[in-house]
């Protein structure tokens, strides 16, 4: 069962101003913001609140209030910015922190809190340490952030609620702290329903059509019978190496030492867990607050750190440290299960499945890009620019065979060159052609093999195949698009036989 | 009595010499060779080299296609236990279904297409050095002798067989440092009993430069998926085996 703490503060804004500008400390300042011509109190220090000033006044009423009021001007989004930063300190107290806007954070301490000595000490450490630092604050641990948010911010007695007690505590707490909507609230309140407990037993068809599915989810979020999610600020990748350098690293040697120590922290790791990576990324912390990046693919998956390593190595040109790098950061952004090692037998394994041979299209990989090592398997089309087709992996084979019965030429010309032909009559092979200038003479010939073209794809005439031998014995692949002495039939060279 | 003691020191000291240039004696897996009995008697020992670097001159479209038609026929016995190939080239027009006619299985080929003369050599060298790999080949027109070195050189140390297929050279005289330099040309087919068409592939195989070996000129044709030899019509009257070059190169 997952545990969650929630924290309040009650006066973000005006804290961590009085923390920056400890003169204004117990004085009566707000946060204003214009809205529609009006000055409005966007937030209000402890001082203010006594005096009855709270967020959503116009200035001028408060002004009424206290004439020596102090103004300072609000920016939106600024109580984020805070939380968000507020956040990041919380992670030494768990690695899961989300903000809870407008004025909260929650933590799931779940498995965190016997690290300070039970639960109570744990939220009392925290609270001491934002108290310490000049926050009003108010916290509460339960088994669900919507109890949990309840209790932070209404509640009365502990704020530790014991482990399947939501209910008892929220009995006695009034609905604003279901967290609804206005609206909703007014209208409980209208119907006399000033406390959970008075409505938490009424049949939920009944609630649902007097206060919407809203009322229904909040009270089961509450209460944990629905599921709620939090949204962490950093989400850790799971396999992620961190190197703090002592001093900033600038030279190519010092860089492949602390490749190397990442990776070995990396791929024991990974090894214990039977993972390899398939990609990794390197970031370097750069002392001029720049980050530089660095990526590799495998393959196939490896926690070998000599070939990761150089794989990096290739890549340590485009590292550009500057003034140096303090810290290097190594994540496995992509990782898949290795094959079983059996090295020597593996090894021994001729062919594309040879491992040495996946290390080997690595390196190229990381040099000269994957998109320029191709294999190609047979696809099922005559037309011979389509019988074939690059294939997605060293892996991939293909039940389809290579046509065998005619023969193809052992270089093909990426587009068909014209020629000038002599062909004696309909269907016959011609008796010379002119390529290039030069003038062949055929001695022998075979065909025509008929290509029909892929209607469905490309319109077009169909081709003629013919083989063709010369008078010094060079082969070559002609075709005719089209029917003899069409309009628009015409010759063309596609390639040479061996 | 004396000359039989020169002889054998003399062959001794052959051999030592070429293991010291990295010529091995060791045969090739199959046992059988590559079904070139003319055209193996011109290497030491009478065994075809694999394990090192071997040129093919083409200086016309022609001659490229019956120099791959060629180096396929090496390749289905090199690549005989499943093992695969790299195919490196600039702007390749080989068209892969045709290998099958060869024996090749065409899938066990990778392919890789650069522009850079620098990077086609680098990638050379790096598939020399992978030990998993039966063949790797390289279209380059032209390579200078420290080039072909180094790639010789790697070459030695994991026995990949390295094969430069140079189309339209401009330096094709250049020495290099191959272990042989070939150029194949094709040559009229013939079907028996004069029936009309094409017939199987028939190439002029010129062994130009052989390291510690004669060159010399063939005629193969490819025949039954092995290769053969067959006599030329025209030169079988006047010079049998017309020997183009001879003797030791660097």
């Amino acid at each position: 069962m997952s545990r969650y703490v929630s924290i309040y503060f009650s006066n973000l804004l005006a804290d961590y101003l009085a923390i920056k500008k400890p003169e204004l400390k117990d004085k009566v300042y707000v946060f204003t913001m214009p809205q529609s011509n009006r000055i409005m109190v966007t937030a209000s220090s402890k001082a203010a609140e006594k005096q009855g000033i709270f967020a959503n006044t116009v200035l001028a009423d408060a002004k009424a209030l206290v004439p020596d009021i102090l103004a300072f001007d609000d920016k939106a989004d600024f109580n984020k910015k805070l939380l968000v930063r507020i956040a990041k300190w919380a992670i030494r107290y768990s690695p899961i922190v989300s903000i809870d806007l407008p004025d909260g954070i929650i933590l799931d301490s779940s498995g965190c809190s016997h690290l300070l000595g039970g639960e109570a000490k744990y939220l009392e450490t925290l609270l001491a340490k934002l108290k310490e630092s000049g926050y009003h604050c108010r916290g509460a641990i339960s088994d669900t952030i919507g109890t949990s948010w309840a209790v932070a911010r209404l509640g009365k007695k502990s704020p530790i609620i014991e482990k399947g007690q939501q209910y008892n505590a929220l009995l006695n707490l009034p609905p604003m702290a279901l967290r609804l909507e206005q609206h909703i609230i007014q209208r409980l309140h209208k119907l006399g329903f000033d406390k959970i407990g008075k409505f938490v037993q009424l049949p939920a068809s009944m609630l649902r059509r007097r206060f919407g599915q809203d009322l229904l989810i909040r009270l089961g979020q509450a209460l944990g019978t629905e599921a709620e999610s939090l949204t962490p600020i950093i989400v850790k990748a799971a396999y992620e190496e961190r190197l703090f350098c002592l001093d900033p690293i600038r030279t190519r040697p010092a860089i492949e030492i602390a490749i190397e120590k990442l990776l070995e922290a990396l791929c024991a790791r990974l090894a214990k867990e039977g993972l390899g990576i398939r990609s990794a990324e390197l970031k370097g912390y750069r002392l001029d607050g720049r980050v530089t990046e660095t990526k590799i693919g495998t393959n196939q998956p490896t926690h070998q750190i000599a070939h990761l390593a150089k794989l990096f190595g290739l890549k340590i040109d485009q590292i550009e440290p500057d003034l140096g790098i303090e810290v290097f950061l190594m994540t496995a952004t992509k990782t898949e299960p290795v094959h079983v090692n059996q090295e020597k037998l593996w090894n021994g394994k001729p062919g594309l499945a040879d491992q040495s041979l996946a290390q080997l299209l690595d390196r190229l990989a990381g040099k000269v890009g994957p998109e320029v090592i191709r294999r190609y398997v047979p696809q099922a089309h005559y037309w011979p620019e389509r019988s074939l087709r690059p294939a997605v992996s060293l892996e991939e084979k293909t039940e389809i065979k290579w046509q065998k019965s005619n023969p193809r030429p052992m270089e093909m010309l990426h587009k068909p060159a014209t020629i000038q032909v002599t062909a004696p009559i309909p269907d016959y092979p011609p008796m010379n052609f002119r390529y290039k200038g030069e003038l062949h003479l055929i001695k022998k010939a075979d065909g025509p093999e008929r290509i029909e073209r892929e209607w469905w794809m490309e319109p077009g005439e169909h081709r003629d195949y013919y083989v063709l031998e010369d008078d010094k014995g060079r082969r070559y692949w002609v075709f005719r698009s089209g029917h003899y002495d069409q309009e628009h039939s015409a010759w063309f060279l596609h390639g040479f036989f061996a | 009595m004396m000359n039989v003691e020169k002889q054998e020191i003399l062959t001794r000291l052959r051999s030592q010499i070429s293991a010291a240039q990295g010529f091995k004696p060791a045969p090739i897996s199959a046992g059988k060779g590559f079904g070139l009995d003319e055209i193996e008697a011109c290497f030491p020992n009478g065994v075809f080299p694999t394990g090192t670097i071997h040129e093919f001159l083409a200086e016309q479209p022609e001659d490229a296609a019956a120099s791959e038609g060629f180096i396929a026929g090496l390749l289905a016995k090199l690549m005989e236990n499943g093992s695969s190939c790299l195919w490196i080239s600039r702007n390749r027009k080989l068209f892969p279904p045709s290998l099958e006619a060869f024996g090749v299985d065409s899938q066990q080929i990778i392919f890789l297409d650069l522009y850079y003369t620098k990077d086609i050599l680098w990638v050379m060298e790096e598939a020399l050095k992978c030990e998993g790999l039966a063949c790797a080949i390289a279209e380059i027109p032209d390579i200078d002798f420290a080039q072909s070195r180094r790639l010789q050189l790697a070459t030695e140390k994991s026995h990949v067989t390295g094969i430069l297929l140079r189309k339209e050279p401009k330096r094709s005289r250049s020495a290099t440092a191959c272990t042989a330099r070939w150029q194949i040309k094709p040559q009229p087919t013939e079907i028996l009993n004069g029936i009309p068409g094409v017939g199987n592939p028939r190439w002029e195989v010129n062994l130009l430069k052989v390291k510690n070996g004669e060159g010399g000129k063939f005629y193969i044709e490819w025949a039954e998926d092995k290769f053969a030899q067959f006599e030329n019509p025209n030169t079988k009257a006047q010079q049998p085996i017309q020997i183009v070059e001879r003797g030791l190169i660097a």
